[in-house]
């Protein structure tokens, strides 16, 4: 943290400045690492003037993955995120007291902004043996989660491990790990943002959509936002023309995947997994700055049953996809949009295969048969001659 | 039994008269192949051109709403082998020996696009018995009309680049082939794959402009950089490049009557699928035999007659009460 004019100053604001700014402010300065301490009355004004949302941001079983996916978004940048949009009243991570302190604040923090806070989870949620395996100052998550939980304006669960279980979750799954929506029973409309991590921009576009739009966005059947979740990364990769002209990496390091052509056959999840990977990337770092983009087979990590699931080299699915683009007979396709066809790179000949001629088989039955129907004519041609003469001969007698 | 010698002249007479009642004025009624109309639209396929990359397929696919060919196992690519029912429009390849040089017969490689070729005077709108397949009087697309269609697939057989396809897969099948796009001219707009042919390997416009257009380009020494315009014939959005070589012919210039797609190759057309044609059109030629022979139904009178009188001759003696 870089020196600051003012920062001998500041040790006497202590007492002045709020215990909620102040845990804003201390999240703000970890989160940015080399916010200029000088912000800090300026950050005191914006707190002052502006209502934000508080956010009760809780933690689960998770890596911290999502909170650190967060701290890397640059438009906007966490702070003006924390500082000017919303008002990160409690995480666990970003919060410089600890133990119960931090809880504390907590608790102050929802008391005082009653309905009118978002609750953010982060990791999944043990329901096995009453959600021993998961306990913050001696509650168990299960038992926070529920109390919170209604006294939240909205519910965003960020992390595949929120959303369905993720990782805790995936067999044998030893602590019955579950998602927020799940272990509150689907009492509550949680809005998914799955990943691991997810993109942060999916999070704070969510978080952003609400706080303008005052409701929620558009979900899917899992409660993803559509706005994210809504195309196949199959459908935005930028490996897909290789896909269609059937060029493969057949392994990691060969001809192939050098030259970027299709990592399908290495058990990339793309063709079953709902994301927009391709099309905002990670890191703001330029092209390519995805998984996919860097080599590595999308292993499907925002999709329930697919990432932590199937084998990382288990080939995907198709079943999702469509050349055609048409929507699927049923079922609604999530992605909406329409898929052109792009042709694949064989070409087909000047005179197209034709089928062969009978076979020496089909002949010789064929050619039996009409034996058989010429002699049984050649035969009853000449009994009818006869039966005729014999008639004819009757006749004449008579 | 047995035919008496009176008899069988008395055929003989009627035979001939029917003979020569349907052949003698065939010269006064053949038909001479249909002229162009004036303000004729078509395509200006340039094999030399084309790079093969099939947009014009995934294009026509698109805007004619036709469901992907498969024609590999797991059906997973639209990679139709030939004109189909779902597909108007196909891209195909020649290749010779090593295949390694553009548009060569010999050692060489050639695209070569097909589609239906909207003949001066087509031989499926001839074959037609129910005018299902028509003629527009103004553009010359051969267009289709599936309420007219019978489903007798002559057209199919008349056609002499296999063109129109009929949907055996359907309950109520019809028979499918490139009408030019013309839902597509209806709007003011133009055939999709020229509209979304990258190169200029197919151009759309009036077919006199088609055929000066392809002149033109015959008149152009191999090697040299020329310009060859984008999507339209008359497009200011010109593309320069190296002149290949080419045949000095213009397929559907006059084959069949002509057409009004025309294509430029320097591979023979007869290689790249294209069959060598009469400068008649078969129309012509088989409306003359059909009209001469029921020309003011008196040929088939006479025949009847005759027929008639025989069995009368044959039966009267014994048969009849």
């Amino acid at each position: 943290m870089p020196k600051c004019k003012n920062s001998q100053t500041l040790p006497s604001h202590f007492g002045l400045v709020s215990r909620r700014d102040f845990l804003k402010f201390c999240g703000v300065a970890a989160a940015a690492m080399g916010l200029p301490l000088s912000m800090g009355a300026k950050i005191a004004e914006a707190v002052a003037a502006l209502k934000r949302p508080p956010v009760i941001w809780l933690s689960g079983q998770e890596c911290t993955g999502c909170t650190e996916t967060l701290l890397r978004s640059t438009h906007p940048t966490v702070e003006s995120l924390i500082l000017d949009l919303i008002s990160l009243d409690y995480h666990e991570a970003l919060s410089t007291p600890s133990g119960h302190l931090a809880e504390e604040a907590k608790k102050k923090a929802i008391a005082a902004n009653k309905g009118k806070f978002i609750l953010v989870v982060e990791g999944a949620i043990p329901m096995k043996d009453n959600g021993i395996y998961c306990q913050i100052g001696g509650r168990t998550m299960l038992d926070i989660l529920k109390e919170t939980a209604p006294l939240a304006m909205g519910i965003v669960a960020i992390g595949s491990c929120a959303s369905w279980g993720g990782i805790p979750s995936s067999g044998p799954n030893p602590t019955g790990a579950v998602g927020a929506a799940e272990a509150l029973g689907g009492k509550f409309k949680v809005i998914n943002i799955p990943g691991c991590p997810p993109n942060p921009y999916n999070f704070l576009s969510t978080v952003l959509y609400i706080l303008t739009f005052k409701k929620l966005p558009d979900l899917d059947n899992q409660g993803r936002p559509r706005f994210a979740y809504r195309r196949l990364i199959h459908e935005g990769c930028e490996r897909r023309p290789h896909f269609d002209a059937g060029r493969f990496a057949l392994e990691y390091d060969d001809e192939g995947h050098r030259r970027g052509w299709c990592l399908y056959k290495l058990g990339c999840k793309g063709p079953e997994t709902y994301n927009n990977c391709p099309a905002i990337l990670f890191g703001n770092v330029g092209a390519r700055s995805w998984p996919v983009g860097t080599g590595c087979p999308c292993f499907g990590c925002s999709e329930k049953g697919v990432g932590f699931t199937a084998p990382i080299p288990a080939q995907a699915s198709l079943v999702h996809f469509s050349t055609t683009g048409t929507p699927f007979k049923g079922e609604e396709r999530i992605g909406g949009g329409r898929l052109c066809l792009t042709p694949p790179q064989t070409f087909p000949p000047i005179h197209p295969p034709e089928g062969h001629g009978p076979s020496a088989a089909t002949v010789g039955v064929l050619s039996g048969l009409a034996g058989v129907a010429l002699g049984a004519g050649a035969i009853t041609a000449t009994k009818l001659g006869k039966k005729e003469t014999e008639s004819d001969d009757k006749a004449g007698k008579e | 039994m047995g035919l008496s010698r009176r008899d069988f002249l008395k055929v003989a007479a009627g035979g001939s008269l029917v003979a020569a009642s349907s052949f003698s004025p065939a010269p006064l009624l053949a038909r001479e192949s249909k002229a162009r109309l004036p303000e004729a639209v078509g395509i200006l396929y340039d094999a030399t051109v084309c790079i093969g990359c099939k947009a014009c397929m995934a294009a026509c696919k698109e805007y004619n709403h036709l469901p992907p060919d498969h024609s590999t196992p797991g059906s997973v690519w639209d990679n139709p082998l030939d004109l189909s029912a779902k597909t108007y429009n196909i891209v195909k390849l020649y290749k010779n020996g090593t295949g390694q040089t553009k548009d060569q017969a010999i050692n060489g490689y050639s695209f070569i696009r097909r589609f239906c070729m909207h003949c001066v005077d087509p031989a499926c709108v001839s074959a037609c018995p129910v005018s299902a397949l028509t003629k527009d009087s103004t553009t010359g697309v051969v267009k289709y009309d599936k309420g007219a269609c019978i489903g007798c697939r002559y057209c199919q057989i008349a056609c002499p680049y296999n063109v129109p396809k009929f949907q055996w897969d359907q309950a109520f099948p019809q028979i499918k082939k490139c009408q030019l796009c013309d839902h597509r001219i209806a709007q003011g707009g133009y055939s999709a794959c020229c509209e979304f042919c990258p190169n200029g390997a197919s151009i759309f416009g009036n077919v006199q402009d088609l055929r000066k257009e392809a002149r033109r380009r015959l008149a152009l020494k191999p090697g040299e950089v020329a310009h060859y315009p984008l999507h339209r014939v008359d497009s200011q959005d010109v593309r320069h490049r190296i002149v290949a070589p080419y045949l000095n012919h213009i397929f559907g210039e006059r084959e069949g009557g002509g057409t009004q797609v025309l294509m430029l190759a320097n591979v023979p057309f007869q290689d790249l699928g294209l069959p060598p044609l009469p400068d008649e059109s078969a129309a012509s030629q088989s409306e003359t035999l059909m009209h001469s022979l029921y020309k003011g139904m008196i040929a088939p009178y006479v025949l009847l007659g005759g027929l008639f009188y025989l069995v009368y001759k044959n039966t009267t003696k014994q048969d009849l009460p």
